[in-house]
């Protein structure tokens, strides 16, 4: 067997080395230590059960949808080399077609906001995943033979336009045929109500009201059964890819990846393999913007779309390395935990052990308490801008794996692109030949 | 189409074109003009089954271009392709190369970040694991995986077959350049191909390499396949080919056995630099 070639599999003793290469272990492992640093944050923070299991769930929730859409820009870019950066237009589709087909229709309307076609939720959401589906191969058609950077600004371009259709007035509400529906513009729409959490709030109530004897607030019963619901996709969609990649067809587009002229000149219509590696990405990202954007908080507006979210997805992906799937779910959860959730984090212990809590200084006000010999409210300045910190951790993360490690932490671990094991089909070829060689010496 | 009469005349005024045999693969006065500057202008031949055929001339005589237009890379202003009686002019790759015509590049294009073996099983046509879905559903998966074992023991074979078996489950990338152009060799012909366009298969080989490669061809023409192989050792050309094809300037100059081709005046003086006539 070879020897780990990921940083932190070659700083592990031998033994647990062999461990470490498991997928599995790898994966919890992370999980586990990102899971052991927010505990200890809480600790620190004097949180109780509710408080410790509630900033849990948050992050795993946050962990699970990154780490969906960062598995099919693996497999559209780690994979096939499509160079895709529109990922939130096509989730902005596939929600905003389920909400559309799932609103009550005119009349049948209890809340009075936007109606729709009043189609069940099932078919809606099978609605709003093939419409994600289609747009794919509508913004794929034309633009495949371009080259992957060309590629890039087409689907960039894509998503915003996608953003900024369903933000423009004129969609907020059409009457077409008879049929009233519409965006809700810049306003955004009510979208639909969280089938997880209306199960507990119905026929679960007795678990609710089970746990929460046991002292804990009920809340986090439907809260971490949704996550649950979640992983389950990101389960399944990493087992689509997995499959996809370890197989003839994977092995299309790994070939397309690293040289498209080439394969073609070996009998594959690459055209076709891409469009379809394509399409079917877009298809789970249309099924992740629904169970993402439109059933956790039950209200999406445009600017949930913007280019941001796409970059960050990447930024996901690139630290735990393309070409990876494993590497892809470790570098999502230490993205989500370290970059996209630290720094409101150390805001938090800030905080709490700074003081000043509440009185946020201003810039100047910081400089010049720091004058006068006084770190506090500068800190406190400093570590209240976490959307800001988090694009400065981004680019510091960015420019030392650029330096250090480009092709991610885990980016040179080979996935054979085989249905079968070729490792031990070569091992028992070998195997034969010694011992044929062996017995004509004899 | 229109062909041009001197192409035309270039063509069939060569000694030896048609000469025997049929040829399976034919083209007939290829132009191909890139913004104004005129690379092919009316070349024309034909090559015959079974054999070693070797096309030379200078640089810039249009090889590369003849081979990109005849492979569908590139598509000709005009003039014909036609492979086993079929006119396949303007096929894209994808396509010459299913129905037997293959070609390799001048530079060897592994696919770098994938293993050898990798390399080798991509080619056979329509595997039944390329259509997604097929890979993915446990129903269908077994008979993917079925066949991905025989072209496992096909790969395996032709590996074997370049002595390069022990190198099956490094990168390719991390091949030397002689080992990259027996690589390249074997992976074309998992596709078993009629014809085999070589674009300098010897260009970095070293001597005892090339020595082995050669005996190989040979090999593979003994049983049945076709080479077009373009090269810059006239020695190793002249010995080792049964027909030559001579272009200079974006055209047919002569076409024949190599001794007709050594004593034509005209490929003199083309390769010392002189305009031809």
């Amino acid at each position: 067997m070879s020897a780990p070639s990921d940083p932190i599999g070659r700083r592990l003793p031998d033994s647990a080395a062999a461990y470490w290469e498991r997928d599995l272990v790898k994966i919890l492992g992370t999980l586990g230590f990102v899971y052991v640093l927010y505990l200890f944050v809480g600790l620190l923070l004097g949180y109780d059960l509710f408080g410790q299991l509630n900033s849990l769930r948050r992050l795993t929730f946050l962990i699970v949808v990154y780490g969906i859409a960062a598995l099919v820009v693996n497999l559209h870019w780690g994979y096939s080399g499509l160079f895709n950066i529109g990922v939130v237009g096509f989730m902005a589709v596939g929600v905003y077609t389920a909400t559309i087909l799932s609103r009550p229709v005119a009349g049948q309307n209890p809340t009075g906001s936007l109606p729709g076609f009043g189609i069940p939720l099932p078919i809606a959401v099978v609605g709003g995943v093939l419409a994600a589906a289609a747009t794919g191969y509508a913004a794929a058609l034309p633009s495949l033979r371009l080259r992957d950077d060309y590629f890039a600004i087409v689907t960039l371009a894509f998503a915003e336009i996608v953003r900024i259709t369903f933000k423009s007035a004129e969609l907020q509400e059409v009457t077409v045929l008879g049929w009233t529906f519409g965006t809700g513009g810049g306003r955004g729409i009510r979208t639909f109500s969280n089938p997880v959490r209306d199960f507990f709030d119905t026929t679960g109530q007795p678990l609710v009201a089970a746990v929460e004897r046991l002292g804990v607030d009920g809340q986090l019963v439907s809260g971490w059964a949704f996550v649950f619901v979640l992983l389950g996709i990101l389960i399944g969609t990493y087992w689509l890819i997995a499959r996809l990649s370890a197989s003839p067809f994977g092995r299309v587009l790994k070939g397309i990846r690293d040289d498209e002229e080439a394969t073609q000149s070996l009998a594959k219509h690459t055209a076709s393999f891409k469009i379809r590696a394509f399409v079917i990405g877009c298809a789970v990202l249309g099924l992740l913007g629904i169970v993402w954007q439109g059933a956790s908080s039950g209200y999406i507006t445009p600017d949930r779309f913007i280019p941001e979210l796409t970059f960050f997805i990447w930024i996901a992906l690139i630290i735990g390395g393309a070409g990876s799937n494993t590497g892809t779910i470790v570098g999502t959860i230490l993205f989500v935990g370290m970059v996209l959730e630290g720094p409101a984090q150390v805001r938090r212990i800030v905080d709490e052990f700074v003081g000043l809590s509440g009185s946020v200084p201003t810039f100047p006000d910081g400089l010049a308490a720091l004058a006068g010999g006084n770190v506090d409210p500068i800190l406190l300045y400093v570590f209240d801008q976490t959307s800001a910190l988090r694009v400065v951790l981004t680019g510091v993360v960015l420019i030392w794996l650029l330096k250090r490690r480009p092709e991610g932490l885990f980016g040179d671990r080979r996935e054979v692109a085989s249905s079968i094991d070729l490792e031990a089909r070569v091992e028992e070829r070998r195997g034969r030949g010694s011992e044929a060689a062996g017995s004509d010496s004899e | 189409m229109s062909r041009s009469p001197e192409s035309e005349a270039a063509g069939t005024d060569a000694p030896g074109l048609d000469g025997g045999g049929d040829p399976v693969l034919r083209v007939d006065g290829l132009e191909k003009t890139f913004e104004g500057v005129t690379a092919l202008d009316g070349v024309s031949f034909g090559v015959e089954s079974e054999t070693l055929t070797g096309l030379i001339g200078p640089n810039g005589a249009g090889k590369s271009t003849t081979f990109n237009v005849v492979s569908g890379a590139i598509e000709p202003d005009a003039g014909r392709v036609t492979f086993d009686g079929e006119d396949i002019t303007g096929l894209k790759p994808n396509r010459t190369s299913s129905r037997g015509l293959v070609r390799t590049f001048q530079i060897a294009r592994e696919l770098e970040e994938m293993t050898v073996l990798e390399n080798m099983m991509l080619p056979p046509t329509n595997q039944r694991g390329e259509a997604a879905w097929r890979s993915i559903l446990p129903g269908t998966r077994g008979g993917v995986q079925d066949e991905e074992e025989e072209v496992f023991e096909r790969a395996w074979e032709m590996l074997e077959f370049f002595d390069i078996d022990h190198l099956a489950l490094e990168e390719a990338g991390a091949l030397s350049g002689g080992q990259r152009k027996l690589l390249e060799l074997a992976r074309a012909l998992m596709l078993d191909p009629e014809v085999l366009l070589l674009d300098e298969p010897f260009a970095g080989v070293n001597p005892s390499l090339e020595r082995d490669l050669l005996d190989r061809l040979e090999d593979l023409r003994d049983r049945g396949r076709t080479f077009l192989l373009v090269e810059h050792d006239m020695d190793l050309i002249m010995e080792h080919c049964e027909r030559v094809i001579v272009m200079h300037q974006g055209r047919t100059l002569v076409t024949g056995t190599p001794e007709e081709v050594r004593s034509e005046e005209r490929v003199i003086e083309a390769y010392l630099g002189g305009e031809v006539s």
